[in-house]
């Protein structure tokens, strides 16, 4: 912001000018929800919840996640099996994941501290967490930073990311049933697959700096 | 990749160059002379393209979700003043500080100015055509900051002392061979070296990159980004990328500096909904992208401490002062339109000397810009009209009607809005745009199989819904002459890899 007029002003008013014609025509200032006519449909299809379940683990394999699927009985041993076929010695853990998950695995925790550097989440070998929603339709989790997720660095950082579904709870169908769910407010990270480049003649590489294996677990 | 937001520049290849920049015929002769870079391109376009259609074939409602998309951006642009002012109110609400930038050197100015105030002496940089557009990296680096580029494809082009050649894949003027050479003499000067075995496997130059890379990520202090998305409603800032730089970039520095076009805005969260489906399959022909961040000005605990938001216009409020050209701010940096262009197979990126290139960039660069200089006064005649553009456009951009326009413009002269105010352009007779607009035509005719296959789709694809795309794309490679395989050293690779296809794995 500089001059006599400042850039703010100067740039709102280009855009007042800019819009004259506009602004003289009749019907110009439909109101918003009139201008834009939804006519597209809220998910595509007609699933019943195991199906939408089915094709959230279609679209995750699909894009490369490792899909695997246990009831709460199962949890601790598949997840002690998958931290040990990883070779994972640490493990990240947000602050408000369930203790009983671990409960049969001996890796190190490692909690996330306001302190810790990337460099000290740069060390540790896998990090799991919940999720807040999961998109059936393109094979999408969110991360919304809620006590089972952490901060957003914790699941960038490591290079082994376990990710856990509540199925069918946490599961919509589409983009818009998800962005219903979602709040605004918080830091959101959408996670379809592994870290992924296509910039080497458009073949399509896991793992350029997020986590290089995901694994989702549909717990239900 | 980072989808839509970006591209770093090479030092002599933003905004106004500093070197005169040939018009778009010379440019384009050149490169269609170079087999390498013909290979490259099409190898690269014709993938992307039957990827695209699939994917968009997905979705039965993809013509609804077109027009609501065109809808709600130019709902957005007939109201933009009051959704500027909304924007600022809910990202300083959210603990953002929001900044106006009327040009390019007000934007340098402003983030150089921020950057110093940190104390530190080096940036790192997800993708953003904003920032390439107004030349930041080499503003930032005459007051002495280095900033460093962290999308693949833009370490290739900032290693190889070279210029993005596409929106989205601006390195795909390289093929793998090339960048293994790149990483093996350039990266040691920059920071980590590549290893010495290092063989042209993308996976393993991916693993070089990751390694070079992450030791800048791990140290920096300040992030500088683009956005493809802003919330009026929320004050919601959205980056949709592939390889997690973007993430790393947003979530690790303390502080975070976007800078982001004014036409970037959308007026509510619900709006997401249109183009969290539309723009991944339109540009990387995926259901989603690997990577989408959405943040709200800044959230104690998570991400960066400080978050300046610097709205960039440069001539956006000129271009929306043109009712017929006002269109192309709705674009949302997909890359669709380069991959179907057969005026882009041939000539590739760096023909159009602008940061946005192909069909879209024939449109917007001289509205952004302004005609006056050649390669500007050049560009809208870099097309055939073959309407392939407009039907694969997500948000309906009429390219070729825009191209039109912009040919009366240069050619009779005519009002026009430049820098805010009202300006009379003489026509171009007698003038350098008049010159390069003859040379555009003969190009075009010197390539009768172009002009017969593009007169003949013109009037054949306005017909076509989108989804029966790639039809324009595949009665051009049928009527068109498959050039001779070049000499060295494409064809080796094209051999070794079974034209390509063993050399996926
Ligand atoms: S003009 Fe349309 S197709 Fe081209 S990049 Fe913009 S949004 Fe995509």
């Amino acid at each position: 912001m500089s001059g006599p007029v400042n850039s703010r002003d100067r740039i709102l008013g280009r855009v007042r000018r800019a819009l004259a014609d506009v602004r003289e025509e009749p019907g110009g200032e439909l109101p918003y929800a009139d201008a834009v006519p939804r006519a597209y449909l809220r998910e595509h299809g007609d699933r019943t919840p195991a199906e939408t379940v089915d094709l959230l683990a279609a679209n995750l394999a699909d894009y490369r996640a490792r899909v695997h699927r246990c009831t709460e009985d199962d949890l601790p041993s598949l997840l002690a099996r998958l931290l040990r076929e990883h070779g994972s010695a640490s493990l990240l853990v947000p602050p408000g994941l369930e203790p009983g998950w671990l409960a049969e695995t001996d890796v190190e925790r490692v909690e996330d501290r306001a302190e810790s550097t990337p460099y000290d989440l740069d060390r540790v070998d896998s990090v799991l967490t919940g999720c807040a929603v999961a998109v059936a339709e393109t094979g999408t989790l969110v991360l919304d930073g809620g006590p089972d997720q952490g901060r957003r660095r914790i699941t960038l950082v490591p290079d082994h990311h376990i990710c856990v579904v509540r199925v069918p709870e946490q599961v919509v169908s589409s983009v818009p049933r998800a962005l219903d769910r979602l709040s605004p407010g918080r830091p959101l990270t959408w996670i379809s697959g592994p870290s992924a480049t296509s910039d080497i003649e458009l073949d399509r590489v896991e793992g350029v700096h997020g986590p290089r294996t995901l694994e989702v677990v549909l717990l239900g | 990749m980072t989808i839509g937001t970006g591209g770093n520049a090479g030092p002599t290849f933003v905004g106004m160059p500093a070197v005169p920049t040939p018009a778009f015929p010379e440019a384009a002769r050149t490169a269609v002379a170079d087999p390498v870079l013909r290979g490259n391109l099409r190898h690269a376009t014709h993938t992307i393209r039957a990827k695209r259609a699939a994917a968009v074939a997905e979705l039965a409602d993809w013509a609804e979700l077109r027009e609501a998309g065109r809808l709600i951006k130019d709902h957005t642009l007939r109201h933009l003043d009051t959704y500027l002012v909304r924007l600022e109110e809910s990202v300083t609400a959210a603990g953002g500080i929001v900044h106006w930038a009327a040009d390019a050197d007000e934007a340098n100015r402003i983030v150089a100015d921020l950057v110093k105030a940190t104390g530190e002496s080096e940036v790192v940089k997800v993708k953003s055509m904003a920032t390439q557009e107004i030349g930041l990296n080499e503003a930032l680096e005459a007051e002495g900051i280095h900033a460093y580029e962290t999308d693949l494809a833009e370490l290739i082009v900032q290693l190889g002392d070279d210029r993005p050649s596409h929106i989205l894949v601006p390195a795909i003027h390289r093929n793998r061979g090339e960048i293994r050479d790149i990483f093996r003499t350039r990266m040691a000067s920059w920071g980590r070296p590549a290893p010495e075995d290092l063989t042209d496997r993308p996976a393993e130059l991916a693993e070089a990159a990751r390694l070079h890379l992450r030791e800048k990520f791990l140290r920096a202090k300040v992030g500088v980004s683009g956005a493809n998305f802003m919330v009026a409603e929320t004050g919601t800032l959205v980056v949709v990328e592939s390889e997690g730089n973007g993430r790393m970039c947003l979530t690790l520095p303390e502080t975070l500096i976007s800078v982001v076009g004014i036409e970037k805005i959308v007026p509510t969260w619900r709006d997401l909904e249109v183009f969290l489906q539309t723009l991944p399959r339109s540009s990387t022909a995926e259901r989603m992208n690997p990577y989408t961040s959405m943040w709200t000005g800044t959230t104690d605990g998570d991400g960066p401490r400080v978050f300046h938001l610097v709205l960039l216009d440069n001539g956006r409020t000129d271009t929306l002062a043109d009712r017929v050209g006002r269109q192309a701010l709705r674009c949302i940096r997909c890359s669709a339109c380069l991959n179907v262009c057969p005026v882009y197979e041939r000539a590739g990126g760096h023909a159009y000397g602008s940061v946005y290139p192909g069909p879209i960039g024939a449109i917007l660069s001289p509205q952004l810009r302004g005609t006056a200089s050649e390669i500007d006064a050049s560009l809208p005649y870099a097309s055939s009209l073959c309407g392939a553009c407009y039907d694969v456009c997500p948000v309906a951009i009429d390219i070729p009607e825009v191209l039109v326009h912009l040919r009366e413009r240069v050619v009779q002269g005519g009002e026009a809005v430049r820098a805010g105010g009202k300006v009379v352009l003489r026509p171009a007779k007698g003038h350098a745009a008049e010159r390069a607009a003859m040379r555009a035509a003969r190009l075009a005719l010197t390539h009768p199989g172009a002009l017969r296959a593009g007169q003949r789709l013109a009037s054949r694809t306005r017909r076509f819904h989108p989804r029966t795309l790639p039809g324009p794309g595949r009665a051009w490679t049928a009527t068109r002459d498959l050039p001779p395989l070049p000499p060295e050293p494409f064809r080796d690779w094209w051999q070794r890899t079974n034209g390509g296809k063993d050399g996926a794995r």
